[in-house]
């Protein structure tokens, strides 16, 4: 008790004025009128170049020997497609918006695959010197075989199309995710595994407790990346698989010449994989915020 | 209780690329319960290399360290660090730090309520209480600091090691950290070894000064006695005889005998 008091005087309570550095402060009010004007500032430029383009295209194709439909005839032979995404008339005829759902679970099985064994493989590469000397080369190489590439050897493996799909997903996500979290981990100031070590955290803790978030910029760069390069491979791997995924869609409309089908799936997938883009990177700037800066 | 931590002949050498440095050359030093150590030295004279020894951060090359009469030979928590960067986790908040170290070291001694209570005392201590909820990004280098000794303190240590742990601080910040330290010392007889650079520092908290020559291969220089009873006022102290004698000899070891040679 009179140890209490001591320190009381021993540390005056000045203490305000001597230790009261500015920290940032987290002043989170939402200002309507800055943000309607931050909204118009990064939409209207977009919109306005859109129209334009439309314009050119307009133009550029309405001579009557075009060979590629003007943005007037997308609309009128593909508009169903465009403001009806979820028409399902049976028969396999369905909207655009279920087909691209079809492709979604695809990517969500094999990325999610990838996204788990990726940070399971990394981590385990990026604590081990010897595992980094002799997978890495490996990995580099792998990692440039175009997804496709490995489509034929994963229908012979699994002699179904569906999990060939999904496993085209897998291996074609799965190297950036492995590669960017060996890196984090292998970039893991010593300074954490000190205290590690002195909390003798076991290697489980270590691994939730230490090693993810402090990779975790590192392992959502590579996530990020797994799933643009998701998106790229389920259209080209649906493609040739069939299915009722937006990937076979394109296949289909271009063997029966409905080009202006094509144009619309050509911009959800385009609208889809930003999305997604944006999606795993808000969800990474969530997860790792506060752990950047330091 | 003798030689309670015994450092042993210890000799520390790197080597990278085939070439051996040696770092530490036949230290030997005997530290009672309740000590207050301070290392002194020039800067890369091996004074961070022989703390990481202690903690079991890093081994010895031969020789070797007792805590106890055990051999020292892993990290551990009753050899707690405070690192002279701090190294709190930037994730977790100023709370969630020391509920790291706190649920390691008593997840299975405490109870919940007892050990929520063990952390806001120990951040109360430093009196960081008020920032509990706070990352470590968006409190001072200060306040940093005193989580980094509060983490450090709630692991109820047996030797307290603290590397330069004011190196990074204003004057006052400073000041008031080192009152806080010694409060605690006063409160919990704790053995504490610190490494630091300033002179009065290590006059003002320490019963011994360990005064390392110049690297490489560097060695004790000289045990320094600090005779100054306790608790210990700084201003008080400033005029004190004892207090000027012992500061002078420090400095002449370390501005007269061993000038630092190696360009800065
Ligand atoms: N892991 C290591 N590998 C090789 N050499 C090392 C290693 N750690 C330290 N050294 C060398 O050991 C010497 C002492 O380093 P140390 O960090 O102990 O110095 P220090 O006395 O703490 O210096 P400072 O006061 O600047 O912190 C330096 O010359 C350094 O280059
Ligand atoms: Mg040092």
């Amino acid at each position: 008790m009179s140890a209490e008091a001591q320190f009381e005087t021993a540390v005056p309570s000045k203490k305000a004025k001597v230790f009261a550095f500015p920290a940032p402060s987290s002043n989170r009010r939402v200002d309507f009128s800055k943000l309607a004007a931050g909204a118009a500032r990064s939409v209207i430029p977009p919109l306005v170049v859109v129209l334009l383009l439309l314009l050119i295209w307009q133009i550029a194709c309405s001579t009557p020997g075009s060979s590629l439909p003007p943005p007037s005839v997308v609309w009128e032979q593909a508009g169903e497609l465009i403001w009806n995404p979820f028409f399902d008339y049976g028969n396999g005829d369905i909207g655009l918006a279920w087909r691209v759902f079809a492709s979604l679970q695809r990517v969500a099985v094999g990325f999610g695959l990838a996204a788990l064994v990726g940070v399971a493989v990394g981590a385990f590469i990026g604590q081990s010197v010897w595992a980094m000397r002799g997978l890495d080369p490996i990995f580099q190489i792998l990692r440039t075989v175009p997804p496709l590439a490995w489509l034929p050897l994963s229908l012979a493996a699994f002699r179904d199309s569906h999990p060939s799909a999904i496993f085209v997903i897998f291996i074609t996500a799965v190297w950036p995710v492995i590669i960017n979290t060996a890196v984090g981990v292998r970039n893991i100031p010593n300074d954490y595994r000190n205290v590690a070590a002195i909390l003798r955290l076991n290697p489980i803790e270590f691994f939730f407790k230490v090693m993810v978030p402090a990779a975790a910029p590192y392992i959502f760069t590579g996530l990020r990346i797994g799933i643009g390069l998701s998106w790229l491979a389920i259209v080209a791997a649906e493609m040739l698989t069939g299915g009722v995924g937006i990937g076979f869609f394109i296949w289909d409309a271009w063997n029966s010449s409905r080009l202006p089908d094509i144009i619309v799936a050509l911009v959800y997938i385009g609208v889809v994989g930003f999305m997604l883009d944006r999606l795993v990177a808000g969800f990474g700037a969530f997860i790792t915020r506060g752990t950047a800066a330091n | 209780m003798a030689g309670y931590l015994k450092i042993d002949h210890v000799d520390k050498s790197f080597e990278r690329n085939g070439v051996t440095s040696e770092v530490l050359k036949d230290i030997s030093l005997e530290i009672e319960q309740g000590e207050v150590i301070s290392i002194i030295g020039h800067s890369g004279c091996g004074k961070s290399t022989l703390l990481n020894l202690i903690a079991g951060l890093t081994e010895v090359t031969s020789g070797a360290i007792f805590l106890e009469d055990k051999t020292v030979s892993e990290p551990g928590p009753e050899r707690a660090v405070v690192f002279q960067n701090h190294s709190l986790l930037p994730w977790l908040t100023v709370y969630e730090n020391v509920n790291l170290a706190v649920s390691k070291v008593f997840g299975a001694k405490k109870s919940k309520p007892e050990r929520h209570a063990w952390i806001m005392h120990n951040l109360d201590l430093v009196q960081m209480g008020h920032a509990r909820d706070k990352r470590p990004a968006e409190i001072s280098g200060g306040m940093k600091q005193r989580v980094g000794i509060a983490r450090a303190l709630a692991m109820e240590p047996k030797i307290l090691l603290l590397d330069e742990p004011f190196g990074a601080l204003d004057a006052l910040t400073r000041a008031h950290l080192q009152d806080a330290v010694m409060e605690i010392h006063q409160r919990l007889n704790n053995t504490m070894i610190m490494i630091t650079h300033d002179v009065d520092e290590a006059v003002l908290l320490s019963d011994r000064i360990v005064m390392m020559t110049n690297g490489p291969a560097a060695r004790i220089g000289e045990v320094l006695e600090v005779p100054l009873g306790r608790p210990r006022r700084r201003l008080e102290l400033a005029g004190d005889r004892t207090y000027l004698k012992c500061r002078e000899a420090v400095l002449k070891f370390l501005y007269e005998r061993h000038r630092f040679v190696e360009a800065a």
